[in-house]
């Protein structure tokens, strides 16, 4: 054994890093595993072509806590987040709809569609308003337990409650809505245009495995909203250098405090004795000690693979099990020799500084969900486009481009499993699916990445390729996140903690399971 | 009548939102698109390009150019290299700050100053008896900055100068194509960044010719919006924003020195005599009685204030730049000046002259904001500037 230290972090994701970015700035002796030559996990950028840097999984930072950007003072470590400009939908008959960051741009847009929904939408965007401002608070609060008498967890849940009876009776009533209901069902109660129900019902349906008419679909969309809400601090958008400079901003914030960060060292286990958390061992032998251990990896991998279960209760094992983690998304990642040219709005424009949604009709999402329901990809899949060099040029040579496709549906358990073919098959789809709507393509690429679940189970350690480490249904939120009784960072197993996107407040680029994690652990005091 | 810079045929056409500003005299676009975010990012992210045909610039030329100019400003000119830069003020006898602005030496007896209001009587009232001429030349040079990380790179597909060479606050004399330029590498951004500096004939052709270039490098054309929080980021001082020129204040409290606006680096009291040293000497004993301060505004306070209403925080996503008190208890300690949300920091940020004792770093305060049309306070705390200060600025 060689030294020991306060805190040993397994994985180098963003909220791993945030984590010991937390523990290390408050004078703690904290070390970071990672498995890979790259921090980051699902926020990596890898320079997968020669001039092309790919922003590989994740692409577009969803409300990444403005708190954690302040305290880390991550802009001084390279942080830079640019708005979205616009959510473009090109649509068959060779229209589109354009919902803008300015106010009268989309209006004037929406009414060429619906002169009642560009009313509609103003009025729904004050009531989502209202809504993210109700719901904001929970994303930065550790998940008391309803069930426990405990004073922090009553005084916590007392706070909820206040909270929440500020809500007027309309807007309780519209929460409850909210968070049962399908995204198309809630936006069908609003508007009559196909296309921007379809436009808002692609936000409902990100990384999750349900269609735009799954009740709970419409919760998702609450989270674009959220950032909204966070709208005064911009904290929304792209990052500079793809998300993995966010990951290397918060990395080199965690080494200015002292923070030690390996790569290339995959941990094998948890080293347990009488039931507490004692170090670590890596698969290379090497054992290392530490009063507390913490796992960034999602719940299957931290409580099925890292420990022994046998040191865990058996009903908490079932749960574990039963968490969902289906993954149901892919990425498709291009270099691009140029920029795409829509049939809807030919040549460069501003439309490009956005994302791009291909999924035109809700009926066009609902089929892409039905192929997958039934283990097949989806044949003419939803699309998520970015240009990030459209925003950051330093991506890709002078004049290229890279483009990340983020692609749903790609059920982790295909039919006949995942192999080449498969995944070149899928690759395919997508390009057929978005040269139906910018033709030339084809002939600007220069080099294509495809990732299907199973690839990003592989490379990343994506439990079932999921991008949330388990999904964001409502079962499996807030004080049941990963699951009831264990949603505030702790385990079973003492001194053993969880800070990855399986626990509260689950996935995207936010932190917050890190920094949340971290100030856990700071209050047992190691 | 506000007259169109040299730019004016070009910027017009770009200019989306209508939003004009004036700037002594002519018509400055506040923004080209209908929001200014992403032309601020273009300044920390890309290139900016922006039209600054506006300011003063006066040609300085003769044996005793520099004597004058030595008499005038308050840093040591001699001291300024040939195709060297100096950002200085200038101060009248009092020791109070006129002006400031930049001075590009193009010769040993060449000189060119920058300014924001007009000089030219001023230069020629200190140039009594020496042999130096004076010339206006703020219509004869149009200027145009290219600020930002790519800057460097658009700059080197049009010119042959060797900017890999060219130093911070360094200046060479180019083409681009059969266009004579001087390029200076300053800049109101705080950021990489250069200024060029053309005759107004060739301002069209060079805006087309950027504008053509820089496309793949994400160059778009920027207004005072995006630079109004850029220089905030910078901790630039503004003229008539965060100090009154001497000339025109009103009465003497309205005036700074040097010292006041956190310009002591640029006061040389050893060079030999110059206009406001007297004054400035004993200042300098005795300590100023205001400090340039930078702030951060604690913004969970601020988010406190908001919520108690039931609203999301709103912060100025455009500059303000009017005189906001700041107190400690009920005593007033002095007064922001400017102050924005920054972008990139995730911050309220903001500028402000206080009193000595309230200058350290780190010392709380509370400024007034108005939330939902009620006056409160929220608590500030004095920071380094520049809030923003990235690497490629220097290298």
């Amino acid at each position: 054994m060689t030294r020991k230290y306060d805190a040993i972090i397994i994985g180098g994701g963003h909220n791993g890093l945030t984590a010991a970015a937390y523990l290390a700035r408050a004078g703690k002796e904290v070390l970071v595993l990672e498995r890979r030559h790259v921090l980051g996990g699902a926020a990596v950028t890898e320079e997968i072509y020669p001039g092309f840097r790919y922003t590989v999984c994740s692409y577009v930072v969803s409300m990444l806590r403005p708190e954690i950007i302040r305290e880390l003072d991550l802009p001084r470590h390279g942080l830079e987040i640019v708005p979205e400009e616009c959510l473009f939908t090109p649509l068959p008959d060779g229209d589109r709809l354009i919902l803008w960051a300015d106010r009268d741009a989309t209006r004037r847009e929406i009414k060429r569609h619906s002169a009642k929904d560009a009313e509609s939408y103003e009025r729904f965007g004050q009531l989502m308003y209202h809504m993210a401002l109700a719901v904001k608070p929970i994303l930065s609060m550790v998940p008391p337990d309803p069930t426990s008498l405990s004073p922090r967890d009553l005084s916590q849940l007392l706070k909820l409650g206040g909270h929440f009876s500020s809500l007027s009776e309309k807007q309780f009533y519209a929460l409850t809505k909210l968070m049962t209901m399908s995204v198309t069902d809630l936006l069908e109660e609003w508007f009559e245009s196909e296309a921007l129900k379809a436009a808002l019902s692609a936000s409902g349906i990100i990384g999750s495995f349900v269609g735009p008419r799954s009740p709970g679909s419409a919760y998702v969309l609450l989270h674009h909203y959220l950032g909204e809400v966070d709208g005064a601090t911009s904290a929304w958008g792209f990052p500079k250098g793809g998300t993995g400079a966010v990951s290397n901003a918060i990395a080199c914030a965690a080494r200015e405090h002292g923070a030690e960060i390996r790569t290339e060292a995959p941990v094998e286990q948890v080293i347990v004795k009488n039931g507490r958390a004692v170090g670590v061992a890596l698969e290379s032998g090497e054992e290392i000690q530490a009063s507390v251990v913490i796992s960034g990896l999602d719940p299957k991998l931290t409580f099925l693979k890292l420990v022994d279960t046998n040191q865990l209760p058996t009903d908490f094992v079932e749960s574990i099990r039963n968490f969902k983690i289906r993954g149901s998304s892919g990425k498709v990642n291009l270099a691009l020799s140029g920029l795409p040219n829509f049939t809807c709005m030919p040549g460069p424009g501003p439309h490009l500084r956005g994302s791009t949604s291909i999924g035109p009709t809700v009926d066009y999402l609902e089929q892409a969900y039905d192929d997958a329901k039934y283990g097949c990809f989806s044949k003419k899949p939803w699309l998520g486009v970015v240009l990030p060099t459209v925003f950051d040029p330093s991506m890709a040579p002078p004049g290229q481009h890279v483009m990340s496709i983020f692609v749903q549906y790609a059920p982790y358990n295909l039919e006949r499993g995942w192999n080449d073919a498969q995944r070149e098959a899928f690759g395919d789809a997508v390009i057929d699916a978005l040269a139906e709507y910018a033709p030339n393509i084809r002939d600007i690429i220069l080099h294509r990445q495809v990732l299907t679940p199973w690839d990003m189970e592989q490379s990343i350690g994506l439990t079932e390729g999921n991008i949330f480490h388990g999904e964001l249904a409502l079962h499996q939120l807030f004080f049941l996140r990963p699951t009831a009784e264990w949603a505030n960072y702790r385990t079973p197993i003492d001194n053993y903690y969880q800070c990855g996107s399986g626990t509260h407040p689950g996935g995207g680029i936010t932190g917050a399971p890190g920094r949340l994690a971290a100030l856990e652990i700071l209050k047992d005091g190691i | 009548m506000l007259k169109g810079t040299p730019f004016h045929s070009k910027t017009s056409a770009l200019c989306q939102s209508h939003e004009w500003q004036r700037w002594s005299g002519y018509l400055t676009a506040a923004s080209y698109e209908l929001h200014h975010e992403w032309e601020y990012h273009a300044i920390r992210g890309s290139t900016a390009m922006i039209d600054i045909s506006p300011l003063y610039k006066y040609r300085i030329t003769g044996p005793d150019a520099e004597r004058l100019l030595n008499r005038v400003v308050t840093r040591d000119v001699s001291k300024c290299a040939v195709n060297q830069v100096f950002y200085t003020p200038w101060c009248d006898e009092a020791g109070k700050v006129i002006d400031d602005g930049t001075l590009q030496r193009f010769s040993e007896q060449d000189f060119r100053l920058t300014a924001a209001g007009p000089n030219l009587h001023w230069l020629c009232e200190n140039a009594y008896g020496m042999d130096v001429s004076i010339e206006d030349e703020s219509a004869q040079v149009a200027a145009l900055a290219l600020q930002g990380p790519t800057s460097r790179e658009v700059l080197k597909q049009v010119t042959d100068a060797n900017l890999d060479r060219l130093g911070y606050f360094r200046m060479t004399c180019a083409n681009v194509g059969d266009i004579p330029i001087t390029i200076s590498r300053t800049g109101f951004t705080g950021d990489l960044g250069y200024e060029l500096w053309l005759n107004p004939e060739h301002a069209e052709s060079l805006w087309d010719k950027l504008m053509d270039v820089g496309q793949i490098y994400g160059l778009r054309p920027v207004g005072m919006y995006a630079l109004g929080l850029a220089r905030i980021e910078a901790g630039l001082i503004l003229t008539a924003v965060d100090y009154i020129s001497s000339h025109h204040a009103l009465i003497e409290s309205q005036t700074s020195s040097p010292f006041e606006l956190g310009l002591g680096w640029a006061v040389s009291l050893g060079k030999g005599n110059f206009v406001g040293r007297k004054a400035l000497m004993a200042e300098k004993q005795r300590g100023p009685t205001w400090h340039f301060v930078g702030l951060e505004l604690d913004w969970p306070s601020l988010e406190r204030l908001y919520e108690a209403i039931g609203m999301a925080p709103q912060a100025p996503h455009i500059a303000w730049g009017t005189s906001v008190p700041l107190y400690d208890g009920r005593k007033q300690v002095g007064y922001a000046t400017s102050g924005c949300y920054s972008p990139i920091l995730k911050k309220y940020i903001g500028l402000a002259t206080v009193e000595a004792d309230y200058s350290r770093l780190g010392t709380q305060m509370m400024m007034e904001v108005t939330v939902n049309h009620q006056r409160k306070q929220a608590p500030v705390r004095v920071v380094k500037t520049p809030f923003f200060d990235p690497e490629r600025k220097r290298i």
